[in-house]
């Protein structure tokens, strides 16, 4: 799950990391109170998203940036104005964009030098890894790429936590001397402590800065939680923002279904991730284009197959429906029985090709063939993939 | 005939009572896995199918049973918890089924496992099963087949999926190995790899990976560098939008790393039939296998 800056800013300072003062509002009458918080000075106003290049984004009416710097409290309010309600659309949103629905004002910090400094739990070593780099404010994987002594690592173990030694090479990486190694320690040790209770996959400052008077900040914020552990984070759970999810989704994780939308128009249902990715590759490489991932799981139910394929005909793209599923301890006659009540409960309009291997496979093909629904049964999954691709072509 | 495990196999299920776990205890027992006891905190002194003993602690077990695997249906939260308590108990082989285990927990327990002798499968994978002699998992029994393939993979499905085009075939399974789909997991493709190349009973492999992490380049570099023996793959996800997480955990591709273009880039390139769909997995093997 992922939050938005003004959120992650909050953690930030409740785990003693410091940040510039912000405030934020979601509509305009607020704006006023909002900005009253802050101290005298420029204001930086930022839209809410959560997507990266908002600063480079463009909003649909055209209006530039997502992130402004203003003078004065007035320009501060004019810019709130432009950018609330409105859709950014950056390098990360897809051509679509996102509706800005929260305005984050910050007071404007003076930069002496950006750096970049992140937590993520690191599948190599399957422990946290502090990355620190010299280079703020840009893509980490260039500078990883071009220029990798730039950067400083620090592998925790997760039995002992962060070291103070290891916070002091990340300081001492990134050429801090006296004061300031002081105030990255105690930042990096918020840091983690934030990472490790929360359960974040992970936390990035991009940028960290230096400021003319001497001060290590955190100018930007973006932390994100692991799912599987949401479950003892109800203060967490508070932040999701539904707004930032496909509908679609939202509804399919109401009923256990793992579903992503994707662009294409033939939609798939299926049993098990690694066969759901599996027969999105095959409709591919038969030709057509899938119009969804979705995994019904190993147990899968009537009911849940009936709700899948709600989700699955609410999107407009889909022409047609390629059913795969390999019956384990699930046998096919009773899969072939959710699939033809479900078929029927939807009033299924579109194309529907039936893949099923396993226990019973022979009864629950029979089921299918003796239905008066239109429902092409296939043998194997390159089978299934050619019928489906066909049938939606000829449409 | 196999790696891992085999007819001697002593198990025990952590577990037992829930509702997933009688259910596939009593698979498993069905295919004839030598289930010797089960383990349940509070229900000690119980009987599973009036013939299993339960008992309260893993370590209890262990002493009056002589169990030497474990099997975990423990629900997410508490499954971290039972890993631990089996490495305690000096289990060689810990199976974890379940799904949905905090990244932050599989951590500690790696740091633990790396200091102990046991080995872990999973956690969120289907099991491992040595066909015809030990089935320690959720895969339906009665597609495999004894043979001299083995079979390692992150998906569950996808493994039935290959190992049922084999068993069609005619071409039967040494072991078959469900790693699991999570970004910390307890074995890896490279382990399970160098397990079968080193058994004189399997004369050929299927891989079959996924987008996310580099463990089937991974894999790759080991095969390149000291298999002999006959690889075929397959790699799931190449239409997978960058940046989402395909159902499992660990099915994610970040910053340009992890796709399945650099990962069937590396197969090619250290000599392994790579399978053009997911419906050719025992054909592309049988181009490069005769048996």
């Amino acid at each position: 799950m992922n939050i938005h800056e003004y959120q992650a800013k909050e953690l930030f300072a409740r785990f003693g990391v410091p940040v510039p003062a912000g405030c934020d509002a979601t509509k305009e009458a607020d704006f006023g109170p909002a900005l009253e918080k802050l101290p005298e000075g420029a204001i930086v106003v930022k839209s809410q998203i959560h997507a990266g290049g908002r600063g480079k984004g463009t909003f649909t009416d055209g209006f530039k940036g997502g992130v402004k710097l203003a003078k004065t409290r007035e320009e501060a309010v004019e810019y709130g104005r432009r950018m609330l309600g409105n859709t950014l659309v950056t390098h990360q949103t897809g051509p679509e964009g996102r509706k800005v629905q929260t305005i984050y004002f910050c007071e404007a910090s003076d930069i002496e030098k950006e750096y970049y400094l992140a937590i993520v739990m690191d599948r190599a070593t399957s422990r946290p890894v502090i990355i620190a780099s010299t280079e703020g404010g840009v893509d980490i994987e260039k500078v990883a790429e071009e220029s990798p002594e730039k950067i400083t690592r620090a592998v925790i173990d997760p039995t002992l936590g962060l070291r103070p030694y290891q916070a002091r090479n990340i300081a001492f990486g990134l050429g801090f001397r006296g004061e300031q190694v002081k105030q990255t320690v105690k930042l990096l040790d918020g840091l983690y402590r934030l990472f490790w209770e929360k359960d974040a996959s992970l936390v990035e400052v991009n940028p960290l800065i230096t400021t003319p008077a001497g001060d290590v900040l955190a100018l930007d914020a973006k932390v994100g939680f692991d799912d599987n552990a949401l479950f003892r984070h109800p203060d967490i759970v508070a932040y999701r923002d539904l707004n930032e999810e496909d509908p679609k989704e939202i509804e399919a994780s109401k009923a256990s279904l793992n579903y992503i939308a994707l662009d294409g128009n033939i939609a798939c249902m299926v049993n098990g991730a690694g066969l759901a990715m599996a027969t999105m590759d095959i409709i591919k490489h038969y030709g057509g284009s899938p119009a969804n991932f979705l995994d019904v799981g190993g147990g899968a139910n009537a009911e849940q197959v009936t709700q899948a394929f709600n989700i699955i005909l609410k999107d407009e793209n889909v022409k047609g429906i390629l059913v795969n599923i390999f019956g384990g301890i699930m046998k096919c006659d009773v899969i072939a029985t959710g699939i033809l009540e479900a078929a029927k409960a939807v009033h299924l309009d579109r194309p529907l090709v039936v893949r099923l291997e396993g226990t019973n496979v022979e009864e629950g093909k029979k089921l299918l063939e003796q239905s008066d629904l239109k429902i092409v049964s296939a043998d194997t999954l390159a089978d299934a993939a050619r019928k489906i691709v066909e049938l939606v072509s000829d449409k | 005939m196999s790696i891992l495990v085999n007819k001697d196999t002593r198990l025990l299920v952590q577990g037992i009572t829930g509702k997933a776990g009688s259910f596939h205890a009593q698979q498993c027992l069905e295919y004839g896995t030598n289930i010797v006891a089960g383990v349940t905190p509070g229900r000690g002194g119980e009987r599973f199918e009036d013939k299993v003993p339960v008992f309260d602690t893993v370590a209890t077990a262990v002493r009056e049973t002589g169990a030497n695997a474990s099997v975990i249906f423990v629900p997410p939260a508490f499954a971290g918890d039972s890993i631990l308590e089996a490495i305690d108990a000096g289990i060689e082989l810990v199976v974890c089924i379940t799904e949905g285990i905090p990244v932050r927990d599989m951590a500690e327990v790696k740091v633990k496992l790396e200091q102990s002798r046991t080995r872990l499968i999973g956690p969120n994978c289907p099991g491992i099963i040595t066909p015809g002699q030990c089935k320690i998992g959720i895969m339906p029994g009665y597609i495999h087949k004894p043979g001299k393939v083995g079979v390692v993979s992150r998906s569950g499905t996808l493994t039935y999926e290959a190992v049922w085009q084999l068993t069609e075939r005619g071409y039967g399974q040494s072991t078959c190995i469900g790693i699991g789909g999570d970004p910390i997991s307890g074995t890896t493709h490279t382990d399970a790899i160098r397990l079968f190349n080193e058994d004189p009973d399997t004369e050929a492999m299927i891989l079959i990976g996924e987008i996310g992490g580099t463990a089937e380049e991974e894999a790759a570099a080991y095969i390149k560098e000291h298999v002999k023996k006959p690889v075929a793959a397959f790699i799931a996800g190449t239409t997978a939008p960058p940046g989402r997480r395909m159902g499992h955990a660990g099915a994610i591709v970040s910053g340009g790393s992890g796709t399945a273009e650099a990962k069937i880039e590396a197969m090619n390139d250290a000599g392994i039939e790579v399978a053009e769909t997911p419906s050719h997995m025992a054909e592309a093997l049988l181009r490069v296998y005769k048996g």
